[in-house]
């Protein structure tokens, strides 16, 4: 038989790979980069690199590149809730989940973006619970009925309690680590136990070009210790924040995200981390961000190689659009970019239900999402030698009727070969009118409605329960905050 | 006479062609030749950033034609800002503003294009910045006499500053003296209304349009 072949797309050339990574390098030794975080300042000056204190400017010499590189892991493992689950985030798989952190949703019922509320987040946990296309859930929505300073361990703790997947997180302020570590290592009785197998990534993006804010360091400190993987999300926007061309902004990125990679390894030597990004191609005529353009999607495949060229486990946010409703747009950039994170092997690819530029989540396109990401699984699994003769005998069984349908062998295959699809229309045009002359977006709500409505929530044990709310409840009050509101399910 | 319109319309291409170079040296020279600077703002380098917005408002132009402009424009009125105040003619600005990039966020790039071109539309900006605490906005609107103070945010968390500063203003009987702007990317008009600030722009140019609607009206001369 022959071996099957991984469909796979390169976008650069081993020598352009090499060069980039080079004058990354140099960036980092010659220009450096703006660490605002004083303990990792430490950490470098301890490590011999020239800091300044007053410009709070690092360099960083190829050397201690090198040498971390070489420490950090080749892949990933992340656990789901029950810790028997395993997903190895490395190679060439590929786990698809929400798109992180929207300030809004998109409300089906008026078709108008607005402020997300615990209910939404409760649903969001429990529709991606129902997703068998998204392996990892997202603390995806900030909830606007708490208080924002509460909001990132906030998420967490309804994320945790209805979703069963593994978690990518991350902090809005220092402090937050703290009560999220803790919940984390509550799921899986111990911090020891999570640092075996972890639960969560946490994302900590640069700010382009080339600083690490406060926070951001902070959290890569605090996760290396902790054993939690850290996701890297450098997010130049081309000729703005980093330079125009693909080229020189892939420079900077992959600077930025060594930079980042150091800071773990110093503190914690063997830190998993993960080569990520958020960049985009920057829309010179508005100002924007946007996510589902094609040259995004390019410098998001392109450092993803470059990540896989340095043996790292890599994420990128693609399979996300900047339409504004459930249009063609937001099909035509989210499907894009699903397929394409595949071909690129792209190992975690965050993005589901995400459109207006990472600003806003729709439950609608979650589920529509979950299909896309579906067919890019379906696409990647390549085209499979089953039999041999791979045909020929199929013939020579064939009815004078020429009928495929009742071979044996094509009710062998047919469900192994073929994937179904659940939203995508396949009707004929009146089968679609008898059915209402629904849209995607239509059929998927109504599915939302089956989903939330005959399903019962994937809860943690009531033990546990209480005991993450014991951790929400002193994060709240530590702050002075007294009422959370209150969690319905169901 | 014909060499100064020469000079004149050579001020408003430097601006169009957004050379930086050739603005800032015929600035000189309209000193150095003690020319009327009303007029050398006025016909020089004001229709060449008229132009520019008009090239931008038909898609000629995009934003890095639009920014360099908005920095040459900047650095030709530097060249001619010492001798305005000589001549106490500074009052041709449009007013005074103060702007940052809120404390917690060091997000700074949507700040420092509303910051170019506000000061390309004739305001005297000060420009504190990234992660600017909330008490150094008022110390530097009161110390320069503001008449606007522009607060930036990138991130949900630190937009609640921006509710923050404006308690700030009330508690310390200052909020009558300044008018606040916000924005950034999760800023929506709302939220300003929200907040009880003055105005929102969503972006650089609608905030121009907006600071000049609410900043004081002073003419030239």
């Amino acid at each position: 038989m022959i071996r099957t072949m991984r469909p796979k797309t390169e976008l650069l050339s081993r020598p352009f790979i090499e060069k980039i990574i080079d004058e990354a390098i140099l960036l980092l030794g010659r220009h450096g980069v703006f660490v605002e975080n004083a303990e990792a300042r430490i950490l470098f000056k301890e490590a011999g690199m020239p800091t300044d204190e007053t410009s709070l400017k690092v360099l960083i010499n190829r050397k201690l590149i090198e040498d971390s590189l070489e420490a950090t892991p080749l892949t990933v493992r992340l656990y789901d809730r029950t810790g028997e689950k395993e997903y190895v985030i490395g190679h060439d798989n590929v786990h698809f989940d929400p798109g992180s952190a929207a300030v809004r949703i998109l409300d089906h019922a008026t078709q108008q973006e607005r402020l997300p509320l615990t209910a939404d987040l409760v649903q969001m946990a429990r529709l991606t619970d129902s997703c068998e296309n998204l392996h990892f859930q997202s603390t995806a929505l900030i909830a606007s009925d708490v208080p924002e300073i509460i909001a990132d361990s906030y998420r967490l703790f309804v994320g945790l309690q209805l979703c069963s997947k593994p978690i990518v997180t991350g902090l809005f302020r220092t402090a937050g680590f703290r009560p999220m570590f803790e919940m984390l290592a509550a799921v899986r009785g111990g911090a020891e136990e999570l640092r075996r197998k972890p639960l969560a990534v946490f994302d900590a993006c640069p700010s382009p070009p080339l600083k690490w804010s406060h926070l951001t360091a902070q959290s890569l400190i605090d996760c290396a210790r902790a054993g939690i993987p850290s996701e890297l999300i450098s997010m130049g926007l081309t000729g703005a924040t980093s330079p125009v061309t693909l080229a020189g902004t892939l420079v900077q990125h992959v600077a930025e995200n060594l930079a980042g990679l150091v800071i773990c390894q110093l503190a914690q030597r063997g830190a998993p981390v993960i080569f990520g990004g958020s960049p985009a191609g920057f829309d010179m005529r508005k100002g924007t961000t946007p996510m589902g353009a094609i040259e995004t999607m390019m410098i998001d495949m392109a450092y993803a190689q470059i990540g896989k060229y340095l043996k790292l486990p890599t994420h990128a946010y693609m399979g996300l659009s900047d339409a504004k409703i459930n249009d063609s747009q937001a099909g035509l950039e989210s499907g894009m970019g699903a397929v394409l994170a595949a071909l690129a092997g792209v190992n975690v690819v965050s993005g589901a239900g995400m459109m207006d530029f990472e600003s806003t989540q729709s439950l609608e396109k979650l589920l529509i999402d979950n299909e896309i990401c579906g067919m890019a699984y379906r696409l990647i699994g390549g085209i499979a030698q089953r039999d041999e003769p791979l045909a020929l005998r199929l013939f020579e069984a064939l009815g004078p009727e020429n009928q495929f349908l009742t071979l044996p062998h094509t009710r062998k295959w047919y469900r192994v070969e073929h994937m179904f699809t659940t939203l995508a229309d396949r009707d004929t045009y009146e089968a679609w009118v008898g059915l209402g002359r629904k849209s995607m977006a239509e059929r998927a709500h109504d599915r939302l409605e089956r989903i939330l409505g005959e399903t019962s929530p994937n809860l943690v044990d009531p033990a546990l329960q209480k005991e993450l709310q014991a951790i929400m409840r002193n994060d709240a009050q530590s702050i002075g905050i007294g009422v959370l509101p209150e969690m319905k399910i169901g | 006479m014909e060499s100064k319109d020469r000079l004149l319309a050579a001020m408003t291409a430097a601006i169009v062609e957004g050379d930086r170079a050739a603005a800032e040296a015929l600035a000189a020279k309209a000193l150095a030749e003690s020319l009327d600077l009303h007029e050398v703002i006025e016909k020089g380098y004001i229709p060449g950033i008229q132009k520019v917005g008009a090239l931008w408002e038909s898609g000629e132009y995009f934003l890095p034609e639009l920014i360099s402009s908005a920095e040459c424009m900047k650095a030709a009125l530097a060249v001619l800002k010492p001798a305005l105040a000589a001549a106490r003619a500074e009052a041709f600005l449009r007013g005074k503003v103060v702007i940052g990039t809120i404390e917690g966020d060091i997000h700074d790039i949507g700040k420092n294009l509303v910051a170019s071109m506000l000061s390309a539309n004739g305001f005297d900006v000060l420009d504190l910045g990234a992660d600017v605490k909330l008490a150094r906005f008022i110390e530097a609107a009161e110390e320069t006499g503001a008449d606007l103070i522009c607060l930036s945010s990138l991130l949900t968390t630190t937009m609640l500053n921006q509710r923050r500063l404006i308690e700030m203003l009330k508690e310390r009987g200052l909020r009558g003296r300044f008018k606040v702007l916000v924005g950034g990317a999760p800023v929506t008009r709302k939220w300003a209304e929200d907040i009880g600030a003055d105005g929102y722009g969503e972006n650089a140019l609608a905030a121009v349009k907006l600071a000049v609607a609410l900043g004081p009206k002073r003419r030239l001369g």
